[in-house]
């Protein structure tokens, strides 16, 4: 399973599952296919072009083109002024961004990975969000964190934590979250477009994968609203919700799930913080049942969020428990069987939409 | 009734002394007069990395006197600050700045309001010295309206962004890196002008600070860092948490200079020469060596740590406001009488505003929801019970 799980990942088999109805009905006019990392790349590229406020700042940004790629040829286009290659000192360059925030440019921090924002945290939370509440509106910062989160590919338990619901607890953040190309181009866009701290969180794993693109998507001034969820699948007997990589997944297990009648709509959430309260409800008083799915961990996570927001929204609605998966509640392990144990499987999602839908079997007397 | 009581007050002190100076016809009125006139700074300056400037200071009567108001009008304004928080109309945290006046109004006297200055939490005369009135100030202490903050912020979240003063800073040594990052926004946009991140003998040995050090020496920043070391980190005396206490040292590959920072004319001259510096070559440490007549906030008695002797000493011997005084005095720009009309005038002042400030409503129950973004997106908050109190951010 993890094998085919890899292979679509690299994006080989992508097309051969995903079915031709689902792609005429999600985009217009599905002419050309980007990579999340060029549609990443391209944004950083327009909005750079537009506003001379916008500088990149990270480590391995500029010469090197990027850790992941993502900056590649910015260095070239726009010189070593705007794109800026630091030291392995998070602190000390985060601070800096939003400093440089205060006085009035748009910085774009680049994390390696959002494991590394911890040693900044500090200033993400206490220098960044707060400013504008604690100065009454003299101090805004429209400064942009973004970064891969989350699990990777066997890269162990300091390397795989998702930041989510960490940030995105906390007032004065906006956090978001891109799932395909036209999430990356036009979120990214938008939240540095934004005059407020953002914290972008990407996902390693989605950085190759192509997906199709309308030519609105690839208009320089194409923007996502930042807090609009967007529903990716209609469905009628059960909600799910998700967010970057799970979406792809739920998406998957939608289709599993169409075979045995159940009509999943699945969520993508795109904006973490502000959540799409009203979408997420909407779609649950339709339903009546819901699935929440998510990569970190369990306890606190976006999920417990968004199973909280039903339960006073939407109470009367639901005919199910909410049900709730996510990454095990253990640091991430090495060993590939063990990994795969620890993050949601596709087959997860399925389980607990037909746990949901009273449709599961049994469990076995043995436990 | 937000006036700049600093600049309104040479305009009074000239009404004071006409009848004065029409009574002795030889004396020109002292608080427009720009002769120059040279002064020696109490001791010379130390350098590290560079060479030091000199001991002469050039100043004039109005700067003299304008130090001396400036300085006495915070020291009321602190002292007023104890009498109210230990009234309880002001809480929580209140850190007070009376004996390193001379710091803040000699660094003013070297810049201008171009400049950035971002500090940390003993945050009220910086904020006097950014033009920041006593009403703003009082008004913040006790969380009213009129407060610089509207009363959101409290002691250490004070700011004035019209005159490039970024705050007001409760963790410690946070605000370097944000200092050196105005810094690198000063020079992306070419504007010429420089940026002094204020810390204190306790915050010098934190991490991010060499972190930021680093970068603006690899950048090129014009950051100048200024270590005002009151020798009290708290109540840790700066030989117990620091193995080098020579912070103006600790910059190893970046200069640096150690200033008598209870001499407001020392103080203006290396932050002059710090200016000039930054901007050519990068950045540069200034140790102000200063004192805290305080305890570190009020809740510390601020005897503890240290005797009572010392604390007494240091007022007999380096007080900034007296060592003014003594030079007014002595260059004849003044009469004693006059400087205690001044003293008397300032405290005046600072009880009215007080009265005023008291006089200032909390804020509406609705700016519990303003400002958390700048731009809200019309997206919901909630109160303690959200089912009770909700809003939409604008």
């Amino acid at each position: 399973m993890l094998a085919i799980a890899r292979q679509r990942i690299l994006g080989q088999s992508f097309q051969k599952i995903r079915p031709a109805v689902s792609v005429l009905r999600s985009y217009s006019s599905a002419a050309k296919q980007i990579t999340v990392r060029e549609a990443l790349n391209s944004a950083l590229d327009e909005e750079m072009s537009a506003d001379p406020k916008v500088f990149l700042m990270g480590e391995e940004v500029g010469e090197y083109q990027g850790a992941y790629k993502i900056t590649k040829g910015l260095l070239e286009k726009y010189g070593p002024e705007r794109v800026l290659d630091t030291p392995i000192t998070e602190a000390g360059f985060t601070g800096i961004g939003v400093g440089a925030a205060y006085y009035g440019l748009k910085p774009v921090v680049e994390f390696m990975t959002f494991n590394f924002s911890m040693q900044a945290i500090d200033h993400i939370i206490n220098s960044a969000a707060k400013s504008n509440y604690m100065s009454a509106g003299q101090i805004s910062v429209p400064i942009v964190f973004r970064g891969p989160n989350g699990a990777a590919a066997g890269v162990g338990a300091q390397h795989s934590q998702c930041y989510a619901s960490w940030y995105a607890s906390c007032p004065g953040l906006k956090v978001l979250s891109p799932y395909n190309s036209e999430d990356a181009r036009g979120l990214l866009k938008a939240a540095i477009r934004d005059p407020d701290p953002v914290v972008f969180l990407e996902n390693e794993l989605l950085y190759g994968e192509s997906f199709p693109v309308s030519d609105e998507v690839l208009d320089s001034s194409f923007c996502i609203p930042i807090g609009k969820a967007k529903i990716e699948r209609e469905g009628k007997d059960v909600t799910i919700t998700a967010f970057s990589k799970m979406v792809g997944y739920a998406l998957k297990a939608a289709e599993i799930l169409e075979k045995d009648g159940i009509h999943a709509e699945v969520i993508n959430l795109r904006s973490i913080r502000p959540l799409d309260r009203s979408t997420i409800n909407a779609s649950v008083r339709k339903t009546n049942r819901l699935v929440t799915v998510e990569e970190g961990f369990p306890q606190h996570g976006v999920g417990a969020e968004i199973c909280a927001s039903v339960v006073e929204e939407s109470f009367a609605y639901l005919d199910a428990p909410v049900e709730r998966i996510a990454g095990a509640d253990v640091p991430m392990p090495y060993a590939a069987n063990l990994e795969r144990m620890a993050v949601p499987q596709i087959e997860d999602i399925v389980r607990a939409a037909r746990r949901a839908c009273y449709r599961s079997v049994p469990l076995a007397a043995a436990a | 009734m937000a006036l700049s009581y600093l600049r309104s007050s040479s305009s009074r002190s000239v009404n004071l002394l006409k009848p004065l100076s029409s009574s002795l016809p030889l004396r020109r009125p002292i608080s427009t007069d720009t002769t120059p006139i040279t002064v020696e700074t109490s001791v010379p300056f130390t350098s590290h990395q560079c060479d030091a400037p000199s001991r002469s200071v050039e100043t004039n009567p109005k700067e003299l006197l304008t130090f001396f108001r400036d300085m006495a009008l915070m020291r009321r304004m602190e002292i007023a600050a104890d009498s109210l928080y230990k009234a309880k109309l002001i809480r929580g945290f209140c850190h007070l700045y009376d004996g390193q006046e001379a710091v803040a109004v000699g660094m003013e006297a070297a810049v201008t309001k171009k400049d950035c200055i971002i500090t940390a939490y003993r945050d009220h005369c910086t904020f006097i010295g950014r033009g920041g009135t006593l009403l703003e100030v009082f008004a913040e202490l006790m969380g009213r309206q009129a407060g610089c903050s509207k009363g959101k912020g409290g002691s250490m979240h004070f700011y004035k962004k019209d005159s490039n003063f970024y705050g007001g800073h409760g963790i410690v040594g946070a605000q370097v890196p944000l200092g050196c990052g105005l810094a690198f926004a000063q020079k992306y946009s070419k504007d010429e002008t420089v940026t002094f991140a204020l810390y204190g003998d306790g915050a010098a040995n934190q991490g991010q600070l060499f972190e930021a050090l680093n970068i603006s020496a690899l950048w090129d920043l014009p950051a100048i860092l200024v270590c005002e070391n009151n020798h009290y980190g708290m109540g840790t005396a700066e030989w117990r948490a620091a193995k080098s206490p020579a912070y103006y040292k600790r910059g190893d590959y970046v200069p640096g200079l150690k200033v008598d920072g209870m001499d407001a004319l020392a103080v203006k001259q290396a932050c002059k020469f710090a200016k000039e510096h930054a901007l050519k070559n990068g950045p540069i440490i200034l140790e102000m060596d200063t004192y805290r007549y305080h305890g570190h906030s009020m809740s510390d008695p601020g005897s503890t740590y240290r005797t009572r002797d010392e604390i007494s000493g240091v007022r007999q011997e380096r007080d900034p406001i007296e060592r003014i005084r003594k030079l007014i005095l002595s260059h004849d720009l003044a009469t004693e009488k006059e400087l205690k009309d001044i003293e008397k005038e300032v405290r005046k002042e600072v009880d009215d505003t007080i009265t005023q400030a008291k006089e200032s409503p909390m804020p509406e129950p609705s700016e519990l929801f303003t400002n958390v973004y700048a731009k809200g997106l019309g997206v919901e908050s909630f109160g303690a019970d959200r089912k009770e109190v909700r809003a939409t951010l604008p």
